[in-house]
């Protein structure tokens, strides 16, 4: 069978694998890990609208993603807002708002420069965190806001809110892939390639590059209301180097210009992390490790890889050049200082 | 008056350390394109391997020079085995260094712990001064003063020193340089070993006022960036000017407005993007 053949079949069954994950006797703390996984997922998905797309690498999807779960915390606990859709709404437009700020300022800046200033913004959300303790709690935290009901529904069980950040992952993902089989996404592609020749061809480079910028952040803001509720507390630790960088590690396990390969790193990242947390304290050093063997040896990701393998084996060559490898000089940011 | 001074000299002497992790960060990238994102990690390092000798009775400045070969083994390491040969791939290299920096921390925190630790000034330099009424630790002179004697002596080593004009010449045009018979990996790793030295030894240096614990490194690195981004990347005496003007912008922040303190040195970093983003002293085409 052929590998695009194979595929809607393998999204199919493993769709309806974690549809019911909960009804088959699965552990209750693997549906727990799975849920986490979905909504690291979300983000990750989000971030691969950038960096696989777009060609753009940015650090600052942790930013908005914790951004978007102080949100929740601030609303309900200091703001008294109750209302779950009202909370939501105030959590994610505050990362999309930031995400409007940053852009601006982080894509004047080209190439290395951009990954600098996301990865600046990232240190800078934690810095607040930690210090504007007055709105965020700074080291203690936000604590005091439960899962919601939805429509008569409690979802503070594991298996009801498993399966509402899989409805949620599920319209998400949607939209998500509309966007990138878009036009829009069609011309972001374009820029990632060739941004010169798209500007040639009278796109404006920049607004496109903002505008996926922002639906990243938009989606981001979504997984941090969720993860939000799924610890029920948010602390500084969601902002941390290594918390708020996992994305990109995840879009790039995976195999980035996917958008399900950040799924899958994400599922990767999450149940090595509990397994290999069962064993050492040490997860960060391998985590740490990962993200240089994964770079040294399997930049296309694990899709990437898998596509090669079987691309090699079927007509003898090898293919799939890892979107890592951008070009010097060619990353997609604005070539031309004034955009 | 006395609050002007104060912060005036606390800020020139936290700039000082800033200038430690930042000269490095920017003569790595301005000469190899590598975006060493574990700088900041091998000041930490060096902060408890001179903290370590220290608690042996090794001299406060030896401990420090000792702090940064350590941290220079580490670097060259670093650099050899992993960075070198994706020399030019900007993007995997970062993330290399992403990687080496998130196994350091947790190796510091292995073996070090996580509370946070002091360092004492060195032993002749623990009395005051009082100048304009301000009361301040004689050892934040001492500290503006090693940076700007660091600083001269890279100016001096880049601009007078026949192995400088190497690495000039390669930040320029490594081909050529290349094609003209110089051995130019040479200068990558002397490079290298420079900077993570003087972010090893700047370990040891700045923790009378940083103290050590797990986590400075991420606070720094984002002062750090800050720094390169207003200075301009690549450029040593903007590492200068960026060093201190963010170390001053950084104090009398903490000072004003304690609250919001880390977010206040955002403000000159998003007004250099907008006006210029290629920093101070940057060059138009990084």
């Amino acid at each position: 069978m052929r590998w695009r053949a194979v595929l809607p079949w393998l999204f199919a069954v493993i769709g309806v694998l974690l549809l019911v994950l909960p009804l088959i006797g699965t552990p209750e703390y693997v549906v727990t890990l799975a849920t986490l996984m979905l909504i690291y997922g979300i983000a990750a998905m989000a971030l691969d609208i950038l960096v696989g797309f777009t060609g753009l690498v940015s650090f600052a999807q942790g930013a908005f993603f914790g951004v978007a779960a102080y949100g929740v915390g601030v609303a309900t606990t200091e703001m008294g807002i109750t209302n779950f859709f009202a909370v939501s709404g105030f959590s994610v437009m505050l990362a999309v708002g930031l995400s409007v700020i940053v852009g601006l300022i982080a894509l004047r800046a080209k190439g290395v420069g951009f990954i600098i200033l996301t990865l600046a913004i990232n240190e800078l959300m934690w810095g607040l965190a930690y210090q504007w303790v007055a709105v965020s709690g700074g080291d203690n935290g936000l604590i005091g806001f439960v899962r919601p009901e939805l429509f008569g529904i409690s979802l503070s069980g594991t298996d009801s809110f498993y399966w509402f950040s899989f409805g949620v992952l599920a319209i998400t993902g949607a939209l998500m892939y509309l966007v990138v089989r878009s036009p829009f996404g069609l011309a972001l592609k374009g820029i990632r390639e060739q941004p010169r020749r798209m500007k040639a061809l009278g796109y404006n480079v920049w607004v496109y590059q903002y505008m996926a910028f922002i639906v990243a952040a938009f989606f981001a803001g979504i997984a941090g209301v969720l993860i939000a509720y799924y610890n029920e507390f948010v602390g500084t630790s969601i902002l941390n180097l290594a918390q708020s960088t996992q994305f990109l590690i995840m879009t790039i396990l995976g195999g980035t210009g996917t958008l399900w390969g950040s799924l899958l790193g994400s599922g990767i990242i999450v149940a090595l992390q509990n397994v290999i947390s069962n064993y050492t304290m040490r997860w960060e050093m391998i985590l740490g490790a990962i993200y240089v063997a994964v770079v040294m040896w399997a930049p296309e990701g694990i899709l990437g890889v898998a596509q090669r393998l079987l691309t090699r084996r079927r007509r003898g060559r090898t293919a799939a050049k890892g979107v890592v490898e951008v070009r010097p000089g060619d990353e997609g940011t604005p070539q031309e200082g004034k955009g | 008056m006395a609050f002007f001074v104060q912060n005036a000299l606390g800020g020139l002497a936290y700039g000082g350390l800033l200038f430690m992790v930042a000269a490095g960060f920017t003569l790595i990238f301005g000469l190899m394109r590598v975006v060493n994102l574990a700088q900041t990690s091998f000041y930490l390092i060096g902060a408890y391997v001179g903290l370590a000798l220290l608690g042996d009775h090794v001299n406060f400045w030896i401990a420090a020079v000792g702090a940064g070969l350590v941290v220079l083994v580490i670097g060259v390491v670093t650099y050899g085995g992993l960075l070198h040969r994706f020399h030019t791939k900007d993007l995997t290299t970062l993330l290399i260094t992403l990687g080496v920096s998130l196994i350091l921390d947790d190796a510091a925190l292995a073996i070090w712990g996580g509370d946070p630790l002091s360092v004492p000034s060195p032993a002749h330099l623990t009395s005051s001064m009082t100048i304009g009424g301000a009361v301040f630790p004689v050892y934040w002179l001492a500290l503006f003063g090693v940076a700007v004697l660091v600083g001269l002596a890279l100016w001096f080593f880049q601009q007078r020193t026949r192995f400088g004009a190497i690495v000039r010449a390669g930040v320029d045009d490594e081909e050529m340089v290349r094609g003209l018979g110089v051995d130019v990996n040479r200068a990558f790793y002397v490079v290298f070993a420079i900077g993570a030295f003087l972010a090893g030894a700047g370990g040891l240096l700045g923790g009378p006022i940083t103290g050590v614990a797990p986590g400075l490194d991420g606070d720094l690195l984002a002062l750090a960036f800050a720094v390169v981004i207003v200075g301009g990347m690549g450029s040593l005496s903007g590492a200068f000017i960026g060093s201190m003007l963010i170390g001053l912008v950084d104090t009398f922040g903490q000072a004003l407005f304690p609250q919001l303190a880390y977010f206040t040195i955002f403000a000159p970093v998003a007004l250099i993007v907008a006006l210029r983003p290629q920093g101070l002293l940057g060059r138009k085409e990084i």
